[in-house]
């Protein structure tokens, strides 16, 4: 099996990820395709690590772990804060943010 | 004695300063210290006039400090005392102090009148600079600080509109005036490199002709602005409508004879070049013709006597223009002219305040037994002007019409002629000013009680007569030997006629002009308007003077002015706010982007990640 089957694999996720975002409207879904999208960048950094012979990618993986973890506190605490006022967790009601 | 110039500025200077600057608490005694400065400027001039005279050098310099150091151009704080400058110094500070004293009578009674002499000492201070400056820059600072005062009094009383509007066009001639000044010194710079008078005549000689007409006729313009001369007359006299103390000492006596001392003080330039002298006789000629004109057909008392001031200065021009001995004659004829002059305007004011500020002199008449000693001293001022001999008039304006006789070709006759003209003229109006205010049937307004001013007005008029009685015959001989080291003394070529005969026709015309006043007015005049010939018409209106003002400079002034409004409007502010509304109306179109759908922004994100990408693509594979 080479390598390149994980990158496939890592961009479909990637794909899956992007289109979970731009088409649900619940928040945490949305969420987890955020970290769907993430995970994916992390599986091809851990591939182009193995193809190149380097541990710089797998680094780079841990780091997006630790941050991605941070997120998902950040995020859900935003989302429970929204979901208490608006009674809502739907991403479409949070527009007052704009021009 | 010699050695502290500055104080004669310096006083009046710090008496102004003190009445404007210490309010109300100035008030009881403050129209007091106005008068004791400048008659202690007038002590210590006639101090220094008298150790002057007992020098051999007449000529003394004092260099305070140093005004403008820029490079080449070093200009001194400067003071300098010759006999031309020493003469000014008496008549500015002796006439002052005496108009001054009348003015504590005559305001007796207005509020404001302790600023009315904080105006009036910076007025002497001013004019004092003016006379005493040692070259063109400090002439130019005292030039300024005149109008400045000038305008200040002209429009004393701001809240009449013809005052203020008077003030603003006093202001706004002399400005077109005082441009020629400037230009004149910079001139001078420019081709000479220095603004001190002694070296500015010590150079003349190295100008080209040109220039030298160039520079003089800027001088001209200068003080043809400032002496209410054809063509700048407009403005003079409708500088009446400020107190009358400031009609008799600036609109009189001092100020506007600032143009004569500037062209007097700048002799060794316009010797320099016959054309001109030809423009200045003729701008001389040309205005006291029209002053007295004018001024033999207008109703309004200080008017006739203003314009009187314009046809007079017009002499001291004819003078000055004819150069040679005849600078001196016009300084003598300007010194007369400060006493007698001042002496009918100061009269003036005394009947203006016996019949509650009438000036119309049709609703005079009779006064003469009322106020004698205001009829007897203005009769001297009368008698004066005229040149009845032997007043001073006579011994001062005579020998300028004889002056104009000798020019030795064919324009002796022509501006002879004028000055003669203009003499029988002169006499024609004032006699008809004097014979309708102070004779003839009373032709008052209701409820008149005509008296005789308080003796703190009466004395001045008093002293001033005896002046205009006397200083002539003085004057035609000390003082043009006085003004010998200043100013030139050639001879005037042999004159078209003999000088007796010039005499006799000078004092026949005036004798004639006053019987024909006599004869027409001795019966009074109408009370109202009445209709005229075309003549009198024009006369009435200035010779439609004013209107050429309005019609050549005023209107296309101001739609030049309209046009430019337009122009800055729509034009500039067109571009600069166009550009403003366009970025703001772009900006308000982007922003719309602004949603508020995060998925709308994620979808962004995306495809600006995908150009990116593609981009990259396309230049790694291309």
């Amino acid at each position: 099996m080479t390598p390149m089957w994980y990158i496939v694999l890592a961009s479909v996720l990637f794909s899956i990820g992007a289109v979970g975002v731009l088409i649900r409207r619940n928040a945490i879904v949305l969420f987890m395709c955020v970290e769907l999208m993430l995970n994916a960048a992390n599986l091809a950094l851990v591939t182009f690590s193995r193809i190149n012979g380097g541990l710089d990618g797998q680094i780079m993986a841990f780091f997006a772990m630790v941050v991605a973890a941070a997120e998902v506190v950040i995020g859900l605490a935003i989302i429970m804060l929204i979901f208490r006022t608006r009674r809502s967790a739907s991403v479409d009601d949070a527009n007052l943010l704009k021009y | 004695m010699l050695s502290s110039l500055w104080l004669l500025i310096a006083i009046p200077l710090a008496s102004a300063a003190i009445l404007l600057l210490l309010g109300k608490r100035a008030d009881r005694w403050g129209p007091w210290l106005g008068v004791l400065a400048p008659a202690a400027s007038f002590v210590l001039g006639l101090s220094m006039f008298i150790s002057l005279g007992t020098r051999e050098n007449k000529t003394v310099e004092e260099s305070l400090w140093s005004f403008i150091p820029v490079g080449d151009l070093q200009i001194d704080f400067g003071l300098m005392l010759d006999p031309l400058s020493a003469v000014f110094v008496l008549l500015i500070t002796g006439v002052g102090s005496l108009i001054h004293l009348y003015a504590v009578g005559y305001m007796a009674h207005e509020e404001k009148r302790r600023t009315f002499f904080g105006y009036f000492n910076l007025f002497i201070a001013a004019m004092l600079l003016l006379v005493l400056g040692n070259n063109y820059v400090m002439l130019y600072l005292g030039w300024e600080g005149v109008g400045l005062a000038s305008y200040l009094l002209i429009s004393f009383w701001y809240t009449r509109p013809p005052a203020a509007t008077a003030g603003k066009k006093a202001f706004i001639m002399n400005r077109v005036g005082d441009v020629g000044l400037v230009l004149a010194i910079f001139l001078m710079f420019a081709k000479l490199g220095t603004v001190n008078f002694t070296e500015v005549f010590a150079k003349v000689d190295t100008l080209a002709s040109g220039t030298i007409l160039v520079l003089g006729l800027l001088l001209l313009l200068g003080a043809c602005g400032k002496s209410g001369q054809f063509p700048l007359q407009a403005w003079l006299p409708d500088a009446m409508e400020g107190p009358t103390p400031v009609s008799a000492l600036i609109h009189a006596a001092t100020m506007v004879t600032a143009g004569v001392y500037l062209i007097a003080r700048s002799n060794p330039i316009f010797s320099a070049n016959t054309t001109l002298q030809v423009i200045v006789v003729s701008v001389g000629a040309v205005t006291l013709l029209m002053g007295s004109i004018i001024g033999a057909a207008k109703d309004d008392f200080k008017r006739v006597l203003a314009w009187s001031t314009v046809s007079q200065i017009g002499y001291m021009f004819l003078g000055v223009g004819l150069g040679g001995g005849a600078y001196a004659l016009a300084i003598i004829h300007l010194l007369a002219h400060g006493f007698f002059k001042a002496n009918m305007f100061l009269g003036a004011g005394s009947v203006m305040h016996a019949m509650q500020d009438q000036v119309d002199i049709r609703r005079f008449g009779g006064l003469a037994p009322y106020m004698r000693v205001t009829w007897l001293t203005f009769m001297m001022g009368w008698l004066a002007i005229i040149g009845i001999p032997p007043l001073s008039g006579y011994f001062t304006k005579e020998p300028i019409i004889a002056a104009a006789f000798g020019r030795g070709d064919w324009t002796s006759w022509l501006f002879g002629g004028a000055a003669l003209l203009g003499a029988g003229l002169t006499a024609f109006y004032m006699t008809r000013l004097y014979m309708l205010v102070f004779h003839g049937p009373k032709r008052w307004t209701e409820g008149q009680h005509p008296h005789e001013s308080p003796p703190i007005m009466t004395i001045p008029l008093i002293l001033l007569a005896i002046g205009s009685a006397v200083a002539g015959w003085l004057m035609s001989t000390s003082v043009i030997d006085w003004l010998t080291p200043v100013l030139p003394t050639g001879e005037a070529h042999e004159a078209a006629m003999p000088h007796w005969l010039i005499s006799v026709l000078g004092v026949a015309l005036s004798v004639l002009g006053a019987l024909a006043a006599w004869a027409l007015f001795r019966q009074g005049t109408a009370v109202d308007e009445q209709p005229a010939g075309p003549l009198v018409t024009a006369a009435r209106n200035n010779l439609y003077t004013d209107a050429f003002n309005e019609v050549v400079f005023e209107k296309p002034g101001s739609w030049l002015t309209r046009a430019l409004v337009y122009v800055d409007s729509k034009g500039v502010d067109g571009l600069v706010n166009g550009l403003a509304a366009m970025v703001g109306g772009g900006s308000g179109r982007l922003r719309r982007l602004q949603t508020g759908f995060v998925r709308s922004y994620a979808l962004s994100m995306l495809l600006g990640g995908v150009l990116v990408l593609g981009a990259l693509l396309a230049v790694r594979l291309g």
